[in-house]
């Protein structure tokens, strides 16, 4: 048995497996099909400064490997999280992320400092969620804006604040290079990937919001790329996520320059994805004498 | 837990109509747990998303899956053989609530039909009215009649049955009924819907919403509905898939 507890910012995770924002909700349902422990955290649903009702359905299109999803960050805001949520959360053995997404810089703020008096592990702050009209990937996609932001909030942020990138973007290097400029603890990426489809037969998009965010194995290569990258990059540690469906693709994300993982869409096919995954990453090590999955972390030996 | 995934032995999956398939999975931990209205998630191979289909009945271990072919997923299914395995989350969902003592009208339209038969056998004497746009697409007419239900065909070509819709049948014969349950298009549901309210009847249906996780997670398959005056989110996978008729925001 390896060790696979691994520390990001000085926070301690149990293993690397992390569930993915917005996949997962506040853990209630999962936690209907086994013990939260089992995780190294959760990242829970993105939360806004107000209760948000989210786009139409259809919010959910399947494509090659993957899904589009438009959820529209539906959400109770953030008191109602702290108020029925969040010490359910901290008494499942688990790191507790919360997600933040604002409209303008001052609420991305006002969360943080809410959030910072609250018992919450980490702050991720979703500066590339692509589903909501205003908010959310503007502040993700150049330099400047990202460094902006992040200084801000880091003023009000007393918890280990976590940036997440958008792939959408020209360099992700540089805008990562810029978090890391201002304040950022620590990177999460990737979030989805801009995409769409149409139904032949209406013309209609297939969803609601007719653009959504792709998610799921399609996106691997493009995530593994843009973590090497990153990694290449900064020196802050970063939390790899985009198409994880099995332990394999942990071991390469980990390889190409993560600290831990996250994992979403692969939960729909397989509840259980988590624990398989971490149960392969374990054999693993083991089968390659490894003692701890942090030493695999970054361990690419590029041509 | 609550919630489960299991490997169900299938043991059967016949086209019973014109791309309709009936499917039979055993699995004896899983299966008898299901109530009618809940539905399965099944697990295609090669597919990013589970397919819920209904449960259409659920007897000795038995699982059955009534479901039409509409794209790859099902598809794939209607390809299974009988001896593998299929990996299924079930059961989901809140059901019909049906009560001793009252008397139900039942209705299904086109592949709406299947999940009123598991509701007919946990009602007494209930009055079913299927409706199907052709003689082709008529399914399970026997399986009612087993089930003891006064059964009511109708197609909208009149090519079988009675020429016409459901609901003109249920205007007809509300007043033998207390209340209404109800699965098909949504254009029917909410002429089902209209037609209860006017006399009075109390009436629950049965929606559809493209799903990801299936128990309330991920928040994809919103519905709005109407809650003390205030119109709020809800999950047709968790809250539903079955709703009482006046709260849903068509
Ligand atoms: C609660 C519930 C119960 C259902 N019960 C039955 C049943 O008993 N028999 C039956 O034949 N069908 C039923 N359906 C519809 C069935 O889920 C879809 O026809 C099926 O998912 C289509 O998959 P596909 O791969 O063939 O089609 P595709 O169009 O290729 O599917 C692409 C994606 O869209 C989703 N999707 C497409 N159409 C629907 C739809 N109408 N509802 C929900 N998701 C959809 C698919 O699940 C998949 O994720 C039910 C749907 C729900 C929500
Ligand atoms: C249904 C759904 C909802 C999501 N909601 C959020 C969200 O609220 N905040 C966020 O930062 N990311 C959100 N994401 C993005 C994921 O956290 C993750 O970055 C992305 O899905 C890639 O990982 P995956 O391929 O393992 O799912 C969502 C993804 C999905 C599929
Ligand atoms: S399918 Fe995930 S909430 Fe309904």
């Amino acid at each position: 048995m390896a060790d696979l507890s691994v520390k990001i910012a000085g926070v301690e995770f149990n293993n690397p497996i992390i569930a993915a924002s917005g996949t997962f909700g506040f853990g209630r349902e999962y936690s209907e099909f086994y013990s939260l422990d089992n995780l190294g955290g959760i990242s829970c649903k993105g939360i806004t400064l107000k209760k948000r009702d989210g786009n139409p359905a259809p919010r959910i299109a399947e494509t090659p490997s993957g899904i589009l999803n438009a959820v529209g960050l539906q959400n109770p805001g953030v008191d109602a999280f702290i108020e029925n949520d969040l010490d359910w959360l901290k008494e499942q053995n688990t790191v507790v992320i919360a997600n933040i997404a604002g409209n303008t810089p001052e609420e991305y703020c006002q969360m943080a400092e809410k959030l910072s008096e609250t018992a919450v592990d980490m702050i991720e702050m979703n500066i590339s969620c692509p589903n909501v009209k205003s908010g959310g990937v503007q502040f993700g996609t150049s330099c400047e804006s990202v460094g902006a932001i992040t200084s801000a909030v880091r003023k009000y942020c007393k918890k280990p604040l976590i940036v997440k990138l958008s792939p959408n973007v020209t360099d992700i290097a540089e805008i990562a290079k810029s978090a890391e400029a201002n304040g950022a603890d620590a990177i999460s990426m990737i979030n989805t990937l801009t995409g769409m489809r149409i139904d032949i037969n209406t013309r209609r998009p297939i969803i609601r919001n007719n653009t959504g965010g792709m998610s799921g194995p399609a996106v691997f290569p493009v995530a593994v790329r843009m973590v090497w990258q990153v990694a290449n990059a900064v020196n802050i540690p970063i939390i790899g996520m985009g198409g994880i469906s099995k332990w394999e693709d942990a071991v390469e994300m980990l390889i190409a320059g993560a600290s831990a993982l996250q994992i979403g869409t692969v939960l729909f096919s397989d509840p259980y994805a988590p624990i398989k995954i971490n149960e392969g990453i374990n054999k693993f090590l083991d089968d390659n004498g490894l003692k701890s999955v942090s030493e695999l972390t970054g361990t690419i030996k590029p041509w | 837990m609550k919630y489960d995934v299991k490997q169900f032995e299938l043991l059967s999956n016949e086209e019973i109509a014109g791309g309709i398939f009936d499917m039979r999975l055993k699995n004896d931990e899983l299966a008898p747990l299901a109530k009618c209205g809940q539905f399965a998630h099944v697990y295609v191979p090669s597919k990013t998303l589970r397919r819920p289909i209904s449960v259409c009945d659920s007897e000795n271990g038995v699982l059955r899956l009534v479901y039409q072919v509409k794209g790859e997923g099902t598809q794939l299914m209607s390809q299974m053989k009988s001896g593998e395995m299929v990996d299924v989350l079930a059961p989901l969902g809140k059901g019909f609530k049906v009560e001793k003592g009252k008397r139900y009208c039942l209705i299904g339209g086109g592949i709406g039909v299947p999940p009123m038969l598991y509701t007919a056998k946990q009602t007494e004497n209930p009055l079913v009215i299927t409706g199907f746009r052709n003689k082709d697409l008529i399914i399970l007419q026997e399986d009612f009649k087993n089930a003891g239900a006064e059964l009511v065909l109708t197609t909208d070509d009149g090519s079988a049955g009675i020429h016409g819709f459901v609901t003109d049948v249920l205007k007809d014969k509300i007043n033998e009924v207390d209340e209404v349950c109800a699965c098909g298009p949504t254009p029917m549901l909410k002429a089902i819907a209209d037609v209860c309210k006017e006399a009075g009847k109390p009436c629950q249906i049965s929606l559809e919403e493209r799903m990801a996780c299936g128990i309330g997670a991920c928040l994809v398959c919103a519905v709005k509905v109407r809650k003390d005056g205030e119109e709020i989110m809800q999950h047709v996978c968790k809250n539903g898939p079955v709703f009482n008729a006046e709260e849903v925001v068509f």
